[in-house]
């Protein structure tokens, strides 16, 4: 018993002692920041005297029972939704015709499609909000060809139009990955049976690229979810979405307790979201392509 | 006009033709094999005729229709790839149902035929498994049972047994021999099996480095090979060097360093020629009564027969003994080799062997 108690430590020591720096970083970083913010989420804030150290969930009831605070999560969750479908939409064929491209091409387009990410978030936020604006690009287009000016900016169409612009990436490249894998004899061989190239495409490829497209929608909508910077610009101040919430509690209303709560709500709707998600289509994808 | 006649067709890639000038009239019903070493391009070739690679120059009719440049849904061949493709989201079933659902048949007959397919491949019980769950063999009888259910009036087939054991494989011979010859469909396998190919085609295609140097019946081509290098590809070949003079009624043939000669009725160009004799038409006998003598250097046992290798003036020698009374003499004997002057075939000499 004492002999293979010895014999394993050895075998322990090693493994901990190489995992230890990730494991402090990951304690330090991620664990710490969260188990203070749970723990200010139920301290309660008075205005005059600021955070109390006492244990409440008064927080939480004042999120839950307010409208307000539903309106605000539910478009978050409904915006998200928009743009991973948005994303799916034009991202998935976009990969396709990115894996068919030839040599030169291909790498140039790709570049292109990734091009975005390497400017900040915030310029190309600017850069739509001049194009949307009252005086932009789009309303001047309008007026040129006779239509009235509409209204884009400090609307959840622009909103969307800024996130799924910048979502686009992290679909395309996950399924492009998973095309690029793909045996192209396989859409040969549906084309001999008789499917036209689009059928083809939407019974034989894009089932095959199933894991590809799942991954894709579920980075892009944490990512949307959680998004701050254009909700913030493109949205105004009027249009909140999750993240823009927590910042002005912190930030304007200074009450970091109820910021904390909202954050934490947020953060297990997310989790419970994509987790219910991932289980309904990794399971059926799974047990399809192994 | 033959049913699908293939002209003329060439494939590039960049500077080097992986098909050249490929041209071969197909008659309804009939059974062809492209047999060839590999790489010399038999599936590109086949891939051209179901439309899946673009010819870079010649024409494909099929009847008086020109399907040069038709899309592969239009053409209604039945294609059994190299490497199956099976649809890897999709079951046995959902697999071979695909080509009849695009036909739109209904539900109750496409269940009808894929069950009645999938008897005759004997996968009848794995009808609900993913390719990937299956081994090598069966994904190759699901990819047979796929192509076959549609009904196609042309089959191309690209190696569709290679994967099979002997008995399946020999069963599958007859079985897409019959459906083949019961249902009229023109058949293209594509083999690099001799023996496959001589026993189920109607004709043999023999490809070399994309260009088509013979095509004949079975019995033809194993007979009268045009050059060395089918005689070696299509069966075993003796080849023995030797010196032909020309003269009004044929040639006669003088075999190196032994003094036999014979009357050739093949005339083949030049000086030096080759000989070739497939060893199942030599004979072994006592040294003395033999045309030749020659010691036996190796003897291999292959079941029905042996393969004896005899060392004699004119070159070492392959010898094929029936498996019948006693084996035959021991390395180091010295026996006697005959033949009949007939069966011998004269080649140029080429690059034999
Ligand atoms: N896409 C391609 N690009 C460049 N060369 C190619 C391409 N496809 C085939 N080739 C070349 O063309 C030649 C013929 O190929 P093909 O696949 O037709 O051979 P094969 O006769 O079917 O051989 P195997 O018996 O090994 O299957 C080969 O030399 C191959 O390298
Ligand atoms: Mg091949």
């Amino acid at each position: 018993m004492s002999a293979s108690v010895s014999a394993a430590r050895p075998r322990m020591v090693v493994p901990s002692l190489l995992s230890a720096p990730a494991t402090l970083f990951f304690i330090g970083l991620v664990l710490l920041p969260l188990a203070l913010t749970v723990i200010l989420s139920f301290n309660s804030y008075d205005y005059t005297a600021g955070i109390q150290s006492d244990l409440t969930v008064s927080n939480y009831l004042t999120v839950l029972q307010d409208e307000y605070y539903y309106s605000t999560f539910w478009r978050t969750l409904r915006l998200a939704l928009i743009t991973t479908v948005i994303a799916v939409v034009i991202g998935v064929p976009e990969a396709y015709i990115l894996s068919n491209m030839r040599k030169p091409w291909r790498s140039i387009f790709l570049l292109v499609i990734i091009g975005p990410l390497l400017v900040s978030v915030v310029v190309r936020t600017f850069g739509w909000s001049m194009l949307l604006g009252k005086n932009g690009f789009v309303n001047g287009a309008l007026a040129a060809v006779g239509i009235e000016p509409v209204q884009l900016l400090y609307t959840e169409t622009a909103i969307v139009i800024g996130l799924a612009h910048i979502m686009l990436p992290f679909m395309v490249i996950p399924v492009w990955t998973v095309l690029q894998k793909l045996d192209p004899t396989v859409e040969a061989a549906a084309l001999t049976l008789g499917a036209s190239r689009f059928t083809a495409l939407r019974r034989i490829v894009f089932p095959q690229a199933a894991l590809g497209i799942l991954s894709g929608s579920l980075i892009v909508f944490a990512l949307s979810a959680s998004s701050f910077a254009i909700p913030g610009l493109l949205g105004g101040r009027r249009l909140k979405m999750a993240a823009t919430l927590v910042y002005d509690e912190f930030l304007i209303e200074l009450n970091w307790p109820l910021g904390a709560t909202i954050a934490i709500i947020v953060l297990l709707a997310n989790l419970v979201i994509m987790l219910a998600y991932n289980r309904l289509i990794e399971q059926q994808a799974k047990r399809k392509l192994g | 006009m033959s049913f699908l006649s293939v002209r003329n067709v060439s494939k590039y890639y960049g500077p080097v033709a992986a098909v050249d000038s490929f041209g071969l009239d197909v008659e309804k019903g009939e059974f062809i094999s492209l047999l060839g070493p590999s790489g010399c391009g038999k599936t590109t070739t086949l891939q051209m005729v179901a439309g899946l690679v673009r010819p870079s120059a010649g024409t494909i009719m099929m009847g008086e229709r020109d399907i040069t440049h038709l899309p592969p849904p239009q053409r209604e061949l039945g294609v059994v790839f190299q490497s199956y493709a099976l649809f890897p989201h999709m079951t046995v079933a959902e697999n071979v149902s695909f080509g009849l659902e695009m036909r739109k048949v209904a539900k109750a007959e496409r269940d009808r035929r894929v069950k009645d397919i999938l008897a005759l491949v004997h996968l009848l019980a794995l009808a609900d498994r993913y390719p990937r769950e299956m081994s090598g063999g069966q994904r190759q009888r699901v990819a047979i049972a796929r192509a076959l259910v549609i009904n196609p009036p042309v089959l191309l087939l690209d190696e569709p047994l290679s994967n099979l054991d002997a008995q399946l494989r020999e069963e599958m011979q007859f079985e897409l021999r019959r459906i083949q010859q019961v249902v009229g469909i023109t058949t293209i396998m594509v083999t690099h099996d001799q023996s496959e190919a001589l026993s189920i085609s109607d004709r043999v295609v023999v490809m070399e480095q994309g260009r088509i140097t013979q095509v004949d019946t079975p019995y033809e081509l194993y007979e009268r090979p045009r050059n060395p290098f089918i005689s070696s590809f299509v069966g075993k070949s003796n080849f023995l060097a030797a010196t032909a003079e020309h003269h009004a009624g044929g040639a006669t043939i003088s075999i190196g360093n032994t003094g036999i000669t014979f009357q050739a009725n093949d005339r083949p160009k030049g000086k030096h020629v080759s000989v070739f004799i497939r060893p199942e038409k030599l004979r072994l006998t006592a040294p003395s009564e033999g045309q030749i003598e020659g010691t036996v250097t190796s003897r291999y046992f292959m079941g029905n027969q042996w393969l004896v290798s005899a060392k004699t003036p004119a070159g070492t020698l392959s010898v094929a003994v029936q498996n019948f009374g006693a084996p035959p003499p021991p390395i180091g004997e010295k026996v006697g080799l005959v033949w009949r002057n007939d069966d011998c075939r004269v080649l140029a000499a080429g690059a034999a062997e």
